[in-house]
């Protein structure tokens, strides 16, 4: 069968399973676009921003675990996308990006819209892609996926010169890939499984320390249920929300910079610990050479050069945490004794006493505390399917701390890269994804700022997204951080002039917009909100100077946490 | 600390950059780099020597691993290695020391392969150790320039790398 190059491309598309594109065309995409038009499996989604086609690409691969694929024109467009294939890398996202180049006669001469797209995007890629011989493209996209959805994931980017699309080839669909170079090791070492669970078994205060990985892994099952068996309780990164049901007695809940007081302090007490798709980022782990010291180390991922990146690890163990967990269980059925379990009694008295004395807590009073707001939405939302992502900052925080996740791939934020402006893309992503869920963006005035072109994306798509703006007329992350460490002197914080009125600007798009300025106005907007079949957005004016607490300083190590009330 | 690392890669274009950019984004230096395809030329093998700079190795030879297109990463230790850099080395020579430059030349075992009025060429391989000390005989004559590659290396003997 002959075909050019780019309905060769929307081919290979179909057969790896794509159902949706977002992207933005341009000249150097113009004949993907034209072979898209024949496509009746792929939809296209016409974005607002090459930085939010990346973004809801992301959203719809963290919701769906399948890869998100975006698409973008040359130079410009490709440039755009790149923060969306950053912060897709730095959370070990699997999307596709695929990239118009001028025609490769003239690559290199700066010519009209030439961008060196696969050198901007290399250090930020997981593999990269310029075509330069149209009958590679099947062979290429089939490779594309496999890499950006085995192993560890992370973002591909396919750029394809435009005379390249347009050249005609015999068409065929490679069976199997081929890369000697890629092999990543699924099951873990028998010895070292032996050798820890050995470690489990005698721990007095062991905790399991829960990322992103579990959820990448499809392993939170396994997780729980070994959990359980062992009695270890669970702690996790902010990647690792959902990994674990947040609710379960065993939990200790998110750890880190603005983690709880139990969880900080029981991963500091432990004397083992036991990293599961973790990779000891700075906000989790905080001042390194007072994490965990009294514990033994065992650290499990699929990527090795994780292992001992951060941390000195004293078990290492390399492969897939949904396997290994499967070997984990087997194993242990068979080693486990009673004295093992209870000699784990007292560390979970100690835990319980933290949980009593260290909640979660804000001033319940009449202001209108963005806590609340959280906890409202979660109150109304906990027996929906549900989706929550989020903006970045003081929103994200209270967003992680108060919305309790029990289910995988229903928090989705920006981890790694702290992206201004992924909830909103990301929220469209997720929801194109899974048309059934409840799909909640919890956002900062500031974040939604960066991409509120992308409402009208929304908005035409019918898709029934509701977005919660803790808007506190600041950059208020920064302004925290100003008022505790700068002395209050606050300098380029304040939004609240020029902030456009955000009633009007979702009425501008044709969603809907309500405005809550009461504590007591919070819930029935909430529910107003949620039954609305519409987008909707939901500004809410919160107490502008409320902190995220508790809280650990920049360097300073997890049990130095500060603030929160004492019960 | 210095390592030399046989790394074999696919023959692809942007490998080099790849590696390259690795590098340079984890913070690694590259000491000198050599690289050329493999007997089997869907394959080029490059020779890394690097300064770790109290860098743990590990972390150089993972982060290599992690590239889609190297195939193989190894730490060649000195004792199971062999290990050569050829230089070619333009020194000033005039009648009165053209003999004494010969007789360097000769103890060294390199090879004079360009002679012109005011100048020789000296070509000689060999351990860093051994450019260092010829280079550092013909100083005096006057070098005009010095074109050094970086190390290419091997395992010893049936040990297969
Ligand atoms: C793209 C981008 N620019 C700048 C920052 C630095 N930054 C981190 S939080 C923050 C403030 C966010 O403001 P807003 O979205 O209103 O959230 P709030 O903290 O007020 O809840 C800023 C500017 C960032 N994370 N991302
Ligand atoms: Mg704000």
């Amino acid at each position: 069968m002959k075909l050019t190059g780019a309905a060769a491309l929307v081919k290979t598309l179909e057969k790896e399973g794509v159902e949706v594109i977002f992207g933005i065309p341009g000249g150097a995409t113009l004949p993907f676009y034209d072979a898209l038009k024949d496509s009746e499996k792929i939809h296209h989604i016409l974005m607002r921003h090459e930085q939010c086609a990346a973004h809801a690409a992301d959203g719809y691969a963290r919701a769906s675990g399948k890869v998100g694929t975006c698409s973008a024109t040359s130079g410009p467009g490709a440039t755009n996308l790149v923060t969306g294939i950053v912060n897709a890398y730095m959370d070990s996202i699997p999307i596709l990006a695929i990239t118009g180049q001028v025609p490769s006669k003239v690559i290199g001469t700066d010519a009209f819209q030439e961008a060196d797209t696969t050198g901007i995007t290399l250090p930020a890629v997981k593999h990269s892609y310029l075509v330069t011989d149209a009958k590679e493209i099947p062979r290429i996209v089939k490779e594309a996926f496999y890499i950006a959805l085995n192993g560890r994931p992370g973002p591909v980017v396919i750029d394809i010169p435009r005379d390249v699309l347009q050249t005609e080839i015999d068409y065929y669909y490679p069976d199997e890939v081929d890369l000697p170079g890629f092999k990543p090791t699924l099951k873990g070492h028998a010895k070292q499984i032996k050798l820890a669970l050995k470690e489990m078994l005698n721990a007095k205060r062991p905790v399991i320390f829960a990322g992103g990985g579990i959820i990448t892994s499809g392993a939170s099952k396994e997780l729980l249920e070994f959990a359980e068996l062992m009695n270890i309780p669970v702690a996790y990164t902010l990647m690792g929300k959902g990994a674990f049901p947040e609710i379960h007695k065993l939990s200790l809940g998110m750890i880190g910079m603005h983690g709880t007081k139990c969880g900080n302090y029981a991963v500091t007490e432990s004397d083992l610990l036991i990293g599961i798709g973790v990779r000891f980022d700075d906000r989790a782990t905080g001042r390194l050479d007072r994490f965990a010291p009294h514990a033994k180390i065992i650290h499990i991922d699929i990527d090795p050069a994780e292992i001992g990146k951060n941390v000195p690890i004293d078990i290492p163990i390399v492969g897939d945490a949904k396997t290994i967990l499967k070997q984990f269980l087997e194993a242990a059925k068979k080693m486990i004794t009673k004295e093992s379990i209870n000699q784990k009694e007292e560390w979970h008295k100690k835990i319980k006493d933290w949980k009593k004395k260290y909640p979660l807590t804000y001033p319940q009073d009449n202001a209108l505390r963005p806590q609340y707001v959280v906890e409202q939405i979660y109150e109304l939302t906990k027996d929906k399917k549900t989706i929550i992502t989020t903006g970045v900052g003081q929103n994200q925080m209270w967003a992680a701390q108060y919305y309790k996740v029990t289910k995988p791939r229903t928090f989705i934020s920006s981890g790694g890269l702290g992206t201004m402006g992924f909830g909103l893309p990301a929220a469209i992503g997720a929801q194109v994804a899974s048309p059934d869920s409840l799909v909640i963006d919890i956002d900062g005035d500031g974040s939604i700022q960066m991409v509120s072109q992308d409402l009208a994306t929304a908005v035409y798509n019918n898709l029934p997204i509701k977005i919660v703006i803790l808007n506190n007329g600041y950059l208020g992350m920064v302004r925290q951080w100003q008022q505790l460490f700068y002395k209050k002197r606050y300098m380029a914080v304040d939004l609240a002039v020029g902030t456009p009125d955000f009633v009007k600007l979702a009425d501008a798009y044709g969603a809907v917009g309500i405005r809550v300025t009461k504590k007591k106005e919070v819930k029935s907007a909430l529910e107003e909100a949620f039954k609305t079949p519409k987008t909707v957005l939901i500004d809410v004016w919160i107490e502008r100077e409320e902190n995220v607490f508790p809280m650990v300083p920049a360097g300073a190590a997890l049990d130095e946490i500060i603030g929160g009330l004492e019960k | 600390m210095k390592h030399t690392l046989s790394v074999l890669v696919e023959n692809k274009p942007g490998v080099l950059a790849r590696i390259a950019g690795l590098f340079r984004r984890r913070g690694f230096n590259i000491d000198s780099l050599a690289v050329a395809p493999t007997e089997d030329t869907r394959y080029s093998r490059m020779t890394i020597v690097v300064d770790l700079e109290g860098k743990p190795l590990e972390q150089v030879t993972k982060q290599l691993h992690k590239l889609v297109n190297v195939i193989k990463v190894s730490d060649l230790k000195p004792s199971e290695a062999l290990e050569r850099e050829l230089a070619l080395i333009k020194v000033g020579a005039t009648t009165p020391n053209r003999a004494q430059i010969i007789e360097i030349v000769d103890i060294f075992r390199a090879k004079i392969i360009d002679v012109s009025r005011t100048t020789l060429t000296v070509e000689v391989t060999g351990t860093a150790d051994k450019i260092d000390a010829i280079t550092n005989l013909l100083k005096p004559f006057g070098i005009k320039e010095i074109a050094r590659t970086g190390k290419v290396a091997l395992t010893r003997g049936s040990k297969e790398q």
